[in-house]
C-alpha cells in the first residue's frame, strides 16, 4: 500500500516526548493515546513504513483528528502537523474502501464549493426553508444560521478607502462566508475601508480550496488554486485579505505565489493600524481563538489587542481559549458525536466567563458555538471579530 | 502471550465496552513512552474512578497479570513501558481536580489532572503548584508522584515529595488505602515517602492531596550568556557559594540553545557557549537586591549579555523555551536518549567535559541542558534510528556517561526515575543491603509481583544489548 504523499522526514521529526497530547481536545475527551497526536504520528509512520498494515479500524482514529493543528502549535520538535495529516488524509483515502458518508461529502463539497452558482442556490433554497420554517431539512448535526441576503461586492468589484488611500488590498470573498456571514464581510470590508484601504474583489475568483484540502481532496484543491492564482496574477495589490481563519491558512500554506502577502484581517489592521475609535460600547466580551488562526498561522495577539483598544469594552479570557470548539470544518458534521463531547468542555469554559458576546474570527466556530450556546439555553450572542470592531466607530450618516 | 479473552471481557465488564482496548494494531500505539523503550501490552484499560481501579487490579491479581499504570507516558526512563505484557493502566480519564481548598492552601486531585491545570485552577486562587517539570503541559500528578518528580523550580521549593501531604492508592491485591502525611510533621513511619517514587511497582495511585503555595508578590527572570559550560558552571558554584538559593538556576549547552531558539524566538544568544536561565522570587525589595547580587557573581564569573525579562510574556517566553527544550532536539535528529544524573556540583564541569568526549569518541551530537543548581544533568544522546546500527552506539556511550556520573561522586537519577532503562545500573549505587531491604518492602506490598514487573529493581535475566532488542523503535527500523 503506497503512502507515498506522507513524508517520512515529517514523520520523523516528533521524537514522541508526548508534549503534546493534552493541547489535542480529542485526547483531552477519551484520554487515549490512539486519539492524541503522538499516537496518530505513530500510526502514520508505520503506515508509511509498513510495520503496521493499512486498516479501517484504525483509519477511525485519523477521521477522529480534528486538523485543529493545536499540536503543531504546542510541538517544541517542529512537527510540520498540518501538512502530515493532509497527506496522511489523501494517502488514507485512496487505500480504504469507499464509505458513502465520507464519498458523499466530498462529492457534495466539490460540487458547492468549486460552484458558486450552486452555493448560492443552496443557501437561497436554505434561505428559503428557513423563512418558512421547515428547517429539519437542513439541519446537519449543528444548525446553520438564519440566512439573509448573501454578501455581494459592490459595483466594480472596488470599495474605496475612507479618507486618505494608503493602501490597495485584495478580498477574499470565498464560498460559504458570503452565504451564511454576509454580516462579517460587510464589516470587514468596512474596517478595511475606514483603515485607508481601497478593497479589490477579485472577479472570478473562487473558493480558495480549503474545505477540500482538510478532507483530503488535495487533488480538488489543486484545481482551484490553479484557477484563483490566474486570477490575482495580473492585479497590483499590497496584501489579499482574509477574514476566515481556515481559508487564510491554507492560502498561505498552499499558495506559493502570494507568498508573504497573505494577510488575516486582524493581522492586516494591527499592521496599518485603525483610526481612533469615535463609539464607546460597554461589553463584556471573550474571545475563543480559532484553531486555524492560532495554531495554523500563530495568531493570538492581534485580535486581543485590537478589542483591548477598543473603549467601553472588557476582555474576559475564558479558561483554555486555545482548544477547539469543535467545529473543524466538516467534522461536526461527520463526526458528531465527538464533536458535541468537545463542544461541551468549550462551553463549560466559555459560559464560565459571563461574557455577553463571545467573539472569533471564523464562519464554522461561529456556527458551532452558536449551537453549543442555545443547547445551553444561555443569551450570550456571537460575532465575528469585524463585526465587534466595527462598533467603535458610529454608523456614517445617511 | 496474548491475554485469555475471558479476562478482556471481565475488564470490560468493570470499566465499560470502551474503556478497553485489546485490538492488537492499537496497542502498538501504546507500547512506548517518552524514553525509547517500547513493548505492547496486552490490554490499556481506561478506569474512571478509585473502584474500577480496585476492581481491575484484583482481577488482575486473580488471574496472575502485571498491572502497569500509566500516566501521560511522558516518561523518560520507560516507567510505563509494558515490559511484560499485561495491562496499561491508562489514569487519564480519571482528571478531576476534587477539591481546592484556598485558606488551607491544599488540593485534592485525582492522578490524572494534568500538571499544568492545577497551577492553572490554582492560580485563580493567587495560589501556585510548585514542582514544574519541564513536561508540566502535558505530565500527569500521578505520574508525578510515582517518579516524584523534580522542575525548575524544585532547587528552591522542594520536589515532588515535599509537596504531597497524602494519597489514595490501591494495592495489589485490590485494596484502596488513604496514606497520609496529613500533618506537617510526619510521625511514625513515612508510607507516603516509601510511595512517592515507587514507579509504579508497589501501588497505583488514586488520589493525590498536595500542599499549594501563595504565588510570591515578585519574580524577577534573567538570562545570561557565558562563553563555555565550564564558565557558566563555574558561575552557578559563584553563586551558591555565596549563599544565594534562587528558586531557579536552569543551564543549556549550546546545540540545545540552536535548537530552542528555532522554535520559541525567545532571544536566547546562539552563539554562547552556554546559557543560564536564573530565578528568584520574594517581596520586591529583595528580589532587586538578590538579582544584583547574582549579577555580580555570574559577571565575575565570565557571564555577559545579561537581560531580565520586562513583562510576565517575556518571562513566560524565557520559561516556554527551557521547558520545550527536550523536544526542540528533534531539530537537529530525529531521535533522543536521554540520560539523567546528578553529580556534587563543583563536579559539573568535569563530568561535562568528560560527557562530551564519551560523545565525540561514539562520533555522536550530545546535547545538555541541566537544572544546574542542584547538579542535576540531561545529556542528551542525539541520533537518527535510520542509521544503521546506531543504537548500539547510543546505547554504549549512554552506559559510559552514566559510569562517569558515578565516578565523580554522582547518583543514577535525579528525578526522571530508574524504570526500565537504569534498573540494570542500581548495583552500581545500592549496597546488596540497601536491595534487600527494597526488595522485602516490594515482597511485603506486591507478593506475587504483578505492580509494574521488570522495573527499578535489577533483572537478573537482563543481558547487556537489550535495549536494541525491545526499544519500540526496533519496530520503526524494520522499515530499513
Ligand atoms: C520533554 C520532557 C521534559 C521532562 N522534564 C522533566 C523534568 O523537568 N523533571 C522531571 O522530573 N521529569 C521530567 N520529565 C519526565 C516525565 O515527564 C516525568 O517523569 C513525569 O512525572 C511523568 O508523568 P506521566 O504522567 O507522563 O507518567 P508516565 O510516563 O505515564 O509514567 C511514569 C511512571 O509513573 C507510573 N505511574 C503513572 N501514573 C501512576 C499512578 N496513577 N499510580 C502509580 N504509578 C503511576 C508509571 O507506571 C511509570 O512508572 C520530562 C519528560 C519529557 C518528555
Ligand atoms: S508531535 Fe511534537 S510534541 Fe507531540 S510527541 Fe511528537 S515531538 Fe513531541
Ligand atoms: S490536529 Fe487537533 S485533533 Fe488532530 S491531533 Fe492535532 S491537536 Fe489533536
Amino acid at each position: 500500500m503506497a503512502f507515498d504523499l506522507l513524508k517520512d522526514d515529517d514523520l520523523a521529526t516528533c521524537v514522541h516526548c508526548g508534549l503534546c497530547l493534552d493541547a489535542c481536545p480529542t485526547f483531552r475527551v477519551t484520554g487515549l493515546e490512539t486519539e492524541s497526536p503522538r499516537g496518530r504520528i505513530q500510526l502514520m509512520t508505520e503506515w508509511k513504513r509498513g510495520s503496521l498494515p493499512f486498516t479501517e479500524e484504525q483509519a477511525r482514529h485519523i477521521d477522529l483528528c480534528l486538523g485543529c493543528r493545536t499540536c503543531e502549535a504546542v510541538c517544541p520538535s517542529g512537527v510540520p502537523y498540518g501538512r502530515i495529516i493532509e497527506a496522511g488524509r489523501a494517502d488514507m483515502e485512496r487505500a480504504r474502501r469507499p464509505a458513502t458518508k465520507r464519498w458523499l461529502a466530498r462529492t457534495a463539497l466539490r460540487q458547492l464549493v468549486s460552484h458558486p452558482t450552486r452555493l448560492r442556490a443552496f443557501g437561497a433554497m436554505t434561505r428559503m426553508a428557513q423563512t418558512v420554517g421547515v428547517t429539519g431539512a437542513v439541519r446537519s448535526g449543528r444548525q446553520l444560521p438564519r440566512l439573509r441576503a448573501p454578501f455581494r461586492a459592490p459595483q466594480g468589484d472596488v470599495a474605496p478607502a475612507i479618507g486618505e488611500r494608503r493602501h490597495r488590498v485584495a478580498f477574499l470573498v470565498g464560498c460559504v462566508m458570503p452565504i451564511l456571514y454576509p454580516q462579517s464581510h460587510e464589516a470587514a470590508v468596512r474596517l478595511l475601508q475606514l483603515a485607508g484601504c481601497e478593497v479589490w474583489f477579485p472577479p472570478g475568483e473562487r473558493c480558495c480550496g480549503a474545505l477540500l484540502a482538510h478532507n483530503g481532496d488535495l487533488d480538488g484543491a489543486a484545481l482551484l488554486r490553479d484557477a484563483n492564482t490566474s486570477v490575482y496574477a495580473g492585479e497590483q495589490f499590497d496584501a489579499l485579505v482574509v477574514d476566515s481563519a481556515g481559508c487564510g491558512a491554507h492560502l498561505k500554506d498552499f499558495y506559493p505565489e502570494l507568498k508573504g502577502r497573505v494577510k488575516d484581517l486582524t493581522e492586516w489592521l494591527a499592521e496599518v493600524g485603525l483610526p481612533p475609535a469615535n463609539n464607546e460600547v460597554k461589553l463584556r466580551v471573550t474571545y475563543q481563538d480559532a484553531c486555524h488562526l492560532a495554531h495554523a498561522q500563530r495568531i493570538r495577539k492581534q485580535p486581543r489587542d485590537l478589542i483591548r483598544a477598543m473603549p467601553g469594552v472588557e476582555l474576559v479570557e475564558m479558561r483554555h481559549p486555545e482548544i477547539c470548539c469543535g467545529a473543524a470544518g466538516l467534522y461536526s458534521t461527520l463526526e458528531p458525536s465527538m464533536s458535541a463531547r468537545i463542544l461541551k468542555e468549550k462551553m463549560d469554559d466559555m459560559l464560565g466567563t459571563r461574557a455577553e458576546i463571545v467573539v472569533t474570527a471564523n464562519p464554522g466556530c461561529q456556527m458551532q458555538l452558536a449551537t453549543g450556546i442555545r443547547s445551553r439555553g444561555s443569551n450570550m450572542n456571537v460575532e465575528h471579530v469585524a463585526e465587534l470592531l466595527l462598533r467603535a466607530y458610529s454608523a456614517p450618516s445617511p | 502471550m496474548s491475554m485469555q479473552p475471558q479476562v478482556v471481557a471481565e475488564l470490560r465488564s468493570v470499566v465499560g465496552r470502551d474503556h478497553v482496548i485489546d485490538g492488537a494494531n492499537d496497542l502498538r500505539i501504546f507500547a512506548r513512552d517518552a524514553s525509547i523503550e517500547g513493548a505492547m501490552p496486552d490490554a490499556v484499560v481506561l478506569p474512571a474512578n478509585s473502584a474500577e481501579v480496585a476492581a481491575v487490579v484484583r482481577l488482575a491479581a486473580k488471574h496472575r497479570v502485571p498491572v502497569v499504570p500509566r500516566g501521560a507516558g511522558t516518561g523518560l526512563s520507560g516507567g510505563a513501558v509494558t515490559i511484560r505484557g499485561g495491562i496499561a493502566l491508562q489514569m487519564t480519564r480519571m482528571r478531576r481536580i476534587l477539591e481546592i481548598d484556598p485558606v488551607g492552601q491544599t488540593a485534592l486531585v485525582e492522578p490524572g489532572v494534568v500538571n499544568q491545570e492545577l497551577s492553572l485552577a490554582a492560580a485563580s486562587h493567587g495560589l501556585f503548584y510548585a514542582p514544574d517539570p519541564s513536561s508540566q503541559k502535558a505530565c500527569t500528578i500521578g505520574g508525578n508522584a510515582a517518579e516524584n518528580s523534580g522542575g525548575p523550580h524544585c532547587l528552591y521549593y522542594g520536589v515532588t515529595t515535599n509537596h504531597v501531604l497524602g494519597m489514595e492508592v490501591v494495592f495489589a491485591d485490590g485494596s484502596v488505602h488513604w496514606v497520609s502525611g496529613d500533618t506537617p510533621d510526619r510521625i511514625g513511619l513515612d508510607l507516603c515517602g516509601i510511595l512517592v517514587g515507587s514507579e509504579g511497582t508497589l501501588c497505583t495511585i488514586t488520589k493525590v492531596k498536595v500542599r499549594l503555595l501563595r504565588q510570591p508578590p515578585t519574580v524577577a527572570t534573567m538570562l545570561a550568556a557565558f562563553p563555555t559550560v565550564e564558565s557558566a558552571s563555574h558561575a552557578v558554584s559563584a553563586v551558591i557559594a555565596r549563599g544565594i538559593v534562587p528558586a531557579a538556576l536552569e543551564m543549556m549547552d549550546q546545540v540545545t540553545v540552536g535548537a530552542v531558539e528555532a522554535h520559541y524566538h525567545a532571544g536566547y544568544p546562539t552563539d554562547a557557549g552556554a546559557v543560564l536561565l536564573v530565578e528568584v522570587d520574594g517581596i520586591a525589595e529583595s528580589t532587586r537586591e538578590l538579582m544584583s547580587a547574582i549579577r555580580e557573581v555570574l559577571a565575575a564569573n565570565e557571564g555577559y549579555a545579561m537581560r531580565e525579562a520586562k513583562t510576565p510574556a517575556e518571562r513566560e517566553l524565557l520559561w516556554a523555551g527551557r521547558k520545550g527544550a527536550i523536544g526542540a532536539l528533534g531539530r537537529i535528529k530525529p531521535n533522543y536518549y536521554l540520560h539523567d544524573g546528578v553529580v556534587p556540583r563543583t563536579k559539573l564541569p568535569q563530568i561535562l567535559s568528560a560527557v562530551g568526549e564519551i560523545g565525540e569518541h561514539y562520533k555522536l551530537p550530545v546535547a545538555n541542558v541541566f537544572h544546574a543548581g542542584d547538579g542535576n544533568l540531561h545529556p542528551n544522546i542525539l541520533f537518527d534510528l535510520r542509521d544503521h546500527g546506531v543504537l548500539d552506539q547510543v546505547e554504549s556511550a549512554g552506559e559510559e556517561m552514566l559510569r562517569a556520573v558515578i565516578e565523580f561522586g554522582g547518583a543514577l537519577s535525579g528525578e526522571h526515575g530508574i524504570g526500565l532503562e537504569k534498573s540494570a545500573f542500581m548495583p552500581w549505587v545500592f549496597s546488596p543491603d540497601d536491595l534487600y531491604v527494597m526488595h522485602q518492602v516490594k515482597d511485603v506490598l506486591d507478593p506475587d509481583g504483578i505492580m509494574n514487573p521488570g522495573k527499578v529493581f535489577p533483572d537478573p535475566d537482563r543481558k547487556r544489548a537489550r535495549l536494541a532488542g525491545r526499544t519500540g523503535l526496533a519496530i520503526e527500523a524494520k522499515w530499513w
